[in-house]
């Protein structure tokens, strides 16, 4: 391995580390964003929105990000609608991410016992107090490791962005590799990126449960 | 019948869980200051009533009313009337996400906008009064069932709601903790608070009823002082059901 090499990569990797941050970041923020709205109307059964966000669901669920990404990025701008590269990113993750946040929420709504609501209601809490103060701390906590899940298997999603043309660290990679051939520094510098984007988002996340666990084991 | 002036009146309803009669045409009235205890089988509907009470539950026929006030829960009145009517619930369902002095604060603070200031001093003097004044920044989880079931009490005691309704609220505890929770209700029925209990306990019952209603089979079978049902049942019923908690002494053959 020669570090020479490794040294005069590593701006390039650098570089491409924060453009799959931004990206990842801001489509993970909206993906969100997404579920919890979807899982809204999925839990209290909205009428017309919540057959749309079971549609939504399966479809994004059940196609491959790459695909998805094709489709906004390529068939999009045929029907008129012009796409950017990282707009496309950002947006692909928020529709992937966003159907898998909805279920993660769906299931914490879920998992809080329905007499939790009517020791709420026997308190005089009307429907609004109820989920904003029982409801939703209650399900948010029991939500946060299969969110934290989620972000992290969001965050390795973007790997694929390089399809679009995006410069994040795989297109980077692939790039250097086909130009000079030193596949093995380029495969080192790609582990230790990634590793160095993900370790403290999963570290994060454990915090992160410890703190909401009172909330999860209930009496 | 007491000269007191009644506050919550259940008027012949009837409650159907699909094609099964939970409670079939039952009536009962609660007057201020009365300990009103409901006994009966597993199954018999007293808890259904309670749920009824508070609007928990939709009835089929009859109406409940709580000073003259239409109880029901599709109706906009009832987070007002819930207010004045407390509920403690077998499982406690304390808030698991908030702490004991939380949990005994929120709702005053939130329904009826008290002052932050006064409402915590009063929720202090309560749970001193219960004995849990130590554990007032635990979570519910690090507190055991009976400590658990005595801040449910205190919370809606944080209220000041003119009837309690308690729900089996030692059905789910070791036989130790029965007594200090029973002990708190106990003391309310001595200063007077309204009550309507449904229990299993009943030489506890026999301490604390004005009243004493039996229930089996959604029916009311039948109704009378504590006194009056414990030690003189009129019904067959009701002597088969008291029976059940009674035992006689085991005489061995050799000894007769």
């Amino acid at each position: 391995m020669n570090w020479e090499v490794i040294g005069s990569y590593l701006p390039l990797f650098w570089k491409a580390m924060w453009l799959t941050l931004q990206i990842g970041w801001i489509g993970i923020a909206f993906a969100t964003l997404i579920g919890i709205l979807v899982a809204i109307v999925r839990f209290y059964k909205v009428p017309v929105a919540s057959q749309i966000a079971g549609v939504y669901i399966e479809l994004f669920r059940n196609t491959p990000l790459l695909v998805q990404l094709f489709f906004l990025y390529f068939a999009l701008p045929k029907l008129g609608i012009p796409m950017r590269a990282d707009f496309t990113g950002a947006m692909g993750l928020a529709l992937l991410g966003g159907a898998y946040m909805a279920e993660t929420f769906r299931s914490g709504l879920e998992s809080v016992a329905k007499i939790q609501t009517e020791s709420a209601a026997s308190l005089g809490m009307n429907k609004s107090q109820t989920v904003w103060h029982i409801i939703f701390p209650q399900a948010f906590a029991r939500s946060v490791p299969s969110f934290v899940a989620n972000v992290i298997f969001l965050l390795k999603e973007t790997s694929v962005f390089s399809a679009i043309s995006l410069m994040d660290l795989m297109f980077t990679a692939k790039d250097l590799i086909g130009l000079y051939y030193k596949t093995t520094e380029c495969l080192v510098l790609l582990v230790f990126f990634y590793a160095l984007i993900l370790i403290p988002v999963s570290v994060l996340g454990d915090r992160l449960e410890r703190r909401v666990r009172h909330a999860e084991f209930g009496d | 019948m007491s000269k007191k002036e009644e506050i919550i009146r259940v008027d012949h309803i009837t409650k159907r869980y699909d094609e099964n009669a939970v409670l079939d045409d039952f009536s009962l009235s609660v007057h201020e200051g009365e300990v009103v205890v409901i006994v009966g089988p597993s199954g018999c509907g007293k808890s259904t009533i309670l749920r009824i009470m508070n609007g928990l539950e939709p009835i089929q026929k009859g109406e409940v009313t709580y000073r003259g006030e239409k109880v029901d829960g599709k109706l906009g009145s009832i987070t007002r009337i819930r207010e004045k009517v407390g509920m403690v619930f077998q499982s406690y369902e304390l808030f698991p996400h908030k702490t004991i002095l939380q949990n005994v604060m929120l709702a005053p603070l939130l329904v009826q906008k008290r002052d932050r200031k006064e409402v915590k001093e009063e929720a202090l003097q309560l749970l001193a009064r219960v004995g849990l004044s130590e554990k007032k920044n635990a979570y519910p989880r690090q507190l055991s069932g009976g400590q658990k079931q005595r801040v449910a009490i205190v919370r809606a005691l944080a209220m000041h709601p003119e009837v309690l309704l308690f729900d089996e609220v030692t059905a789910a505890l070791d036989p130790e903790m029965v007594r200090e929770v029973l002990d708190v209700l106990l003391s309310l029925a001595k200063e007077g608070k309204t009550m309507v209990i449904v229990t299993h306990e009943m030489s506890f019952a026999k301490a604390v009823a004005d009243r004493v209603i039996f229930l089996d089979g959604g029916h009311l079978e039948e109704e009378g002082t504590a006194s009056e049902f414990f030690d003189h049942p009129k019904t067959e019923r009701a002597k088969q059901f008291l029976h059940t908690f009674t035992y006689d002494k085991v005489e061995r053959e050799e000894e007769r």
